[in-house]
């Protein structure tokens, strides 16, 4: 679930925080920078684990602040392919089982990896499972709050750096009778999570865990 | 910010356990500047992580017990994956380990797979809500005899 990634970065002090012990400082500015921050194609940064090496302060013209280049682990959670977890169930919707993990909410399970047969009851808004016996069909729900186990099928990263202003769209002339609708406004309304799993419970012994618990 | 090595290591959650636990340790004896706009995502992420932990087996694990489950793991030719699944969920029946273990049908023998599930049970600590329960079920079918 978790790992310790490896990272350099220079690391600017202010004078104001010159009285307190330099790798504390540093510690701490770390910790601002990256803590519960998803950086790109590597996951979502939990805290500092340690320094390995810190290279020479230097303060530069200009500016009263010290800049240390800083080698340091951080501890990040970032499950691999087909690793088993267990979370929580956040709400069911058209897409598919969406899943919590406390600090990590952006987990997914999709409709065609639930356990099959699957149907979504629209009034309840709550995906089950016709599970068959021989007695007959049984329903289970997936209600909100269940603890549920799932294996990681896939993950997505996002690049969420901010875009330049949008200049093709507005540099092409508007054509009579054509509505030039600002895109910018939808780009803005839909945020996408940085960091997303998809999950599947296709697989016995994965799903809710009141299921499988003789 | 340059990343050197995106999979240095890999944690176990008792690793980050211990590792938040002490960070807050720390954090609740300096006081005065935890509570800065800077220090909330720290604390965030900190708070609800122990949270997630904290219900999971590995709040009940020491380095102690980590070492004994490792060592006793290695004849079972396990990879690391493998293991550090086992030590973070604690299986308790067949179902879970072959989710966890690759391939255990050609593997592991259904002895060997029993015998997983001892050694897991046996070195690390399970929940004591959960033990408790069997005991104390016994003990009212014997009250309910006796009057």
């Amino acid at each position: 679930m978790f790992v310790l990634v490896e990272m350099v970065d220079t690391v600017r002090i202010p004078p104001w925080n010159f009285q307190s012990k330099l790798n504390e400082a540093i510690s701490e500015e770390l910790n601002k920078k990256l803590a519960n921050k998803v950086v790109y194609n590597v996951g979502l940064c939990i805290c500092l684990y340690d320094i390995t090496k810190l290279e020479d302060s230097y303060i530069f013209p200009g500016d009263g602040a010290s800049h240390t280049k800083v080698h340091f682990r951080y501890v990040v959670f970032h499950p691999f392919l087909d690793e088993i977890l267990v979370g929580k169930i956040k709400y069911c919707s058209q897409e598919g089982v969406h899943v919590t993990m406390d600090f990590f909410d952006d987990i997914l399970i999709p409709p065609e990896s639930l356990q099959q047969p699957a149907k979504f009851d629209e009034a309840e808004q709550v995906w089950l499972w016709e599970y068959e016996t021989d007695e007959g069909a049984h329903d289970l729900y997936m209600d909100q709050g269940e603890e549920i186990r799932f294996r990681v099928a896939d993950e997505l990263f996002v690049d969420t750096s901010p875009t330049g202003p949008a200049t093709a769209a507005k540099e092409t002339p508007a054509q009579p009778g054509q509505s030039t609708a600002p895109p910018a406004e939808e780009r803005g309304e839909k945020k996408e999570p940085p960091y997303t799993l998809i999950g599947t419970i296709c697989e016995p012994g994965l799903g809710l865990l009141s299921w499988w618990n003789s | 910010m340059e990343v050197k090595n995106a999979n240095a290591a890999m944690l176990s959650n008792y690793e980050v356990f211990k590792l938040l636990t002490d960070l807050k340790e720390k954090r609740k004896d300096s006081g005065r500047n935890k509570h800065s706009v800077g220090q909330q995502n720290l604390n965030t992420i900190t708070y609800e992580t122990l949270k997630h932990l904290s219900n999971t087996p590995c709040s009940r694990q020491s380095p102690e017990i980590v070492k004994e489950f490792l060592t006793t793991m290695m004849p079972h030719k396990l990879t690391k994956a493998e293991k550090l699944q086992l030590l973070n969920h604690r299986p308790q029946t067949a179902v879970e380990i072959q989710l966890m273990v690759e391939e255990s049908e050609e593997r592991l023998s259904e002895e060997q797979i029993e015998e997983l599930i001892q050694t897991v049970s046996d070195i690390l600590p399970g929940d004591p809500e959960q033990q408790n329960v069997a005991p104390a079920e016994a003990e009212m079918d014997e009250g309910g005899e006796q009057s």
